[in-house]
């Protein structure tokens, strides 16, 4: 029989649910069942499916369990004897039919999925470069440097009409070109891996899961534009991500894939790390660049575009994590092979951080133009727990949410633009009808105020105006003429703020009025929160008919607001109460005697 | 007192000799400075400031601008609460609003005895193990709830118990 490889994922996620411990427990197992000649072991990084970890797989037969705990470590390797039946009780089961699955491509996550971006997250071992370079890596660096010219990479990047995948959507062959024409005696590129946006998780995964493929495009980009040194600008706050990306820098100097004279020829490139130090708006080129160079990561009025005077005054690249790990593939498959998927003016791929109200959540990666309807529902499975599709969140706090009757819209960059909202770097959250849409706006608002560096006007103060109104709204003071007042500022914001931060900070709060205005009236004219959310518009109340006056709620009640006594139905003093919902999550499995009105 | 300072000469000597001493270097150096002290002492960032050429102000704006950056110690347990998108729709604010009321400090704050300090943060990139929190930007907890929080405090207990202070019965120490 052919030799089994086990693969236990240890991404962030993966090792937070508890992947090292399954990791030792099998390995252990395996000595203890005499197969750890017939077993190789493999820690893959994230396999995207995040809400099963930690998941284990057996390849080649492509077996999956589900939500393995140490204690199951014995049984999935006793399967593995001659003879043997796996455990079906670990095979993933599906939420609503019940069905279990027992192959990894057959699971409905997994199979409606196109992955080429994430192709090796979960399969290949993030530490090995073997590894890597076994499944074809570093192979289109060779072709690029030894085949083609530096125009010849360009142009075939042009013709793949590949975009970029970091929000603003630019066509990454002219950028390219445009940093191969300008002159300059040191040009410079930088991976822009600053991913911010609170509801991403895709650049991490894949630094973490694949960061070879990272390096080797940008090696070829380098190559390309005739840039000699690189940096990747990574978040402080993924420890995880950059230990990856040391190792796999390390080992490819080894190799003499970074450093001089590059696989032998006569390219030469330098790559270094460089960590962010946890501001939001340097995701933005112009502030990216400031913070490179030790000043306050403030943007500043574009042209000169980076392509032309970038870093120290150089002309310089920057690419996000995804577009650069796409490049090889157009190198190694040819830019037509790319241009087949996708759409008319969005081609190839786009990698998703589907998460929120949502059955399946995950790293997903689709074909452009599909709907956000199979996203959420084909792929993610729709909403839990049997509640009622609300809105869908993409591009983070410049974005907007989309509600249900635009469910079919396809993703694309121009389609949801036109919508209201962007594609952003790719996190899309999923809101049910428990999620209050004045309060998420709020939340969005909250966010970009603590985030905004604060050199434009419009946006310093228009920004805390709006969070101000909405605190208000929210309260249940708002006022009727509040709805315009918002809408004005909104726009005053976008267009009187100088960067991409600026400009957009509005678009959660105009995407919400536009489709949620309903939610906002409730707010203001009925000092209602329809989706009970609003601590100040709510109240906690004990149905006397249901309360079985067991104690719990009066326990757990951290203010001491509930009241009662033995056999008796028990009481909320409402002026104790904070509203935590601690007595509701309590007694809704049991009795359901508390409601939230 | 005297060999405190001259302890942290020392540290910052060390710091700086893997540096050539050029004003963009001013983050990685801070983030050294901060990974050794576990804050920016006020007596480090003026040395930062004479060493790379330039003003106090000027190390000191862009230390501030940065959220990564801590003007005061923590705790010895750093909590961070994740407030990003999915965590929020899932119910941060309550996980926060437990952890406040168990620790008895506000968000920003540390406790009386040096033990807790409790941050909101913007997202820690475990959007699908929302709500969570990360002690110590290392071990990451997912899928909480109000109720499991305490749970969570449970191993950061067992420690402290088996370590030589205990700590129990004290003010703002109600874990």
């Amino acid at each position: 029989m052919a030799k089994r490889t086990i693969l236990v994922s240890q991404g962030t996620c993966c090792k937070s649910a508890g992947a090292e411990q399954v990791y030792t427990a099998l390995k252990k197992e395996a000595v203890k069942w005499g197969l750890e000649d017939e077993v190789e072991f493999k820690q893959p990084g994230c396999h995207g499916f995040s809400q099963i970890d930690p998941a284990v797989i057996i390849e080649p037969d492509g077996l999956l369990f589900a939500g393995v705990k140490e204690e199951n470590a014995s049984e999935i390797m006793q399967s593995l004897l001659p003879g043997r039946r796996p455990p079906e009780h670990l095979f993933y089961t599906e939420p609503h039919s019940s069905n279990t699955i027992p192959y990894k491509q057959k699971i409905p996550f997994f199979s409606r999925q196109q992955r080429f971006i994430l192709h090796n997250c979960g399969t290949i071992d993030p530490g090995s470069i073997e590894d890597y370079v076994k499944g074809g890596g570093y192979e289109a660096l060779h072709k690029a440097v030894y085949e083609m010219t530096p125009l010849q990479v360009i142009a075939e990047i042009e013709d793949s009409g590949l975009r970029g995948l970091g929000g603003g959507g630019f066509l990454a062959g002219n950028k390219w070109r445009l940093c191969y024409q300008s002159p300059g005696d040191q040009k410079y590129l930088i991976c822009n891996a600053d991913e911010g946006d609170p509801g991403s998780f895709q650049d991490r995964s894949l630094l973490e899961g694949d960061p070879h493929a990272v390096l080797e495009g940008m090696l070829i980009a380098g190559y390309a534009v005739g840039a000699t040194k690189g940096y990747i600008y990574v978040r402080a706050e993924y420890p995880l991500a950059i230990k990856r990306l040391q190792i796999a820098l390390q080992q490819a100097r080894e190799q003499e894939l970074v450093g001089k004279n590059i696989l032998g020829s006569d390219f030469s490139f330098e790559m270094e790390i460089f960590q962010g130090a946890g501001a939001f708006v340097c995701g933005e080129e112009t502030a990216l660049l400031q913070s490179l160079g030790g000043k306050r990561g403030m943007p500043y009025p574009r042209p000169p575009y980076p392509v032309v005077s970038g870093l120290h005054g150089q002309p310089t690249l920057i690419n996000n994590v995804k577009t650069l790990a796409s490049i090889r593939w157009i190198i190694n498959n040819g830019a037509g092979w790319f241009r087949a998927k996708g759409t008319e003016k969005s081609k190839g791929t786009v990698v998703f951080s589907l998460s929120g109200k949502v059955v399946n959540c995950g790293l997903v990666e689709v074909p452009m133009g599909i709907s956000l309807r199979e996203i959420i529902f084909g792929i993610g499975g729709g909403i839990p727990g049997e509640k009622a599709f609300k809105a869908v969140q993409t591009g983070g706090p410049s974005g907007g949410c989309l509600p249900a009757d635009l469910l079919d819209t396809a993703v694309d960059f121009d389609t949801l633009r036109d919508a209201g909202s962007i594609m952003g770097s790719g996190g899309m959250v999923v809101m049910d009808e428990d999620t209050c849409m004045v309060d998420t706006a709020r939340f969005f608002l909250a966010f970009s105020l603590k985030e905004l560096c604060g050199q434009c006007t419009t946006c310093r103060l228009g920004t805390r105006q709006m969070l101000e109104i909405l605190n208000r709204i929210t309260r249940g003071e708002g006022r009727p003429s509040d709805l315009d007042l918002l809408i004005q500022l909104g726009e005053v914001v976008a267009q009187g703020s100088l960067c991409g931060l600026g400009r957009t900070v509005p678009n959660p709060v105009l995407t919400t009025l536009r489709y949620f205005r309903d939610e906002y009236e409730a707010h203001i004219n009925e000092k209602r929160c329809p989706a009970r959310v609003c601590k100040d518009l709510i109240t906690y109340r004990i149905d006397h008919e249901k309360c079985k006056a067991c104690s719990l709620c009066l326990k757990a009640c951290p203010t001491a607001a509930i009241k009662g006594n033995k056999k008796q139905a028990y009481l909320i003093e409402q002026d104790r109460c904070v509203r935590c919902g601690t007595c509701l999550d309590l007694c809704a499995d049991r009795f359901g005697a508390i409601e939230c009105i | 007192m005297v060999d405190y300072e001259l302890k942290n000469r020392i540290i910052m000597k060390e710091i700086f000799s893997s540096f050539r001493g050029t004003e963009n270097e001013l983050i990685p150096i801070l983030q050294h400075v901060q990974e050794h002290f576990g804050y920016l002492p006020e007596s480090a960032m003026l040395e930062v400031a004479r060493f790379i050429s330039v003003s106090e102000s000027k190390v000191y704006a862009t230390a501030s601008f940065y959220s990564q950056f801590r003007f005061k110690a923590t705790g010895k347990k750093h909590i961070t609460v994740c407030q990003g998108t999915a965590c929020h729709v899932r119910g941060a604010g309550k996980i926060q609003d437990t952890l406040e009321r168990q620790l008895g400090i506000k968000e920003g704050e540390t406790t009386a005895d040096q033990e807790y300090s409790l941050e909101a943060v913007a997202c820690i990139g475990c959007c699908a193990l929302a709500p969570c929190i990360a002690v110590n930007n290392e071990t990451i907890y997912g899928r909480l709830t109000p109720q499991k929080v305490k749970v969570v405090h449970e191993p950061i207990r067992g420690e402290r118990k088996n370590g030589q202070k205990n700590h129990s019965g004290q003010p703002g120490n109600m874990l």
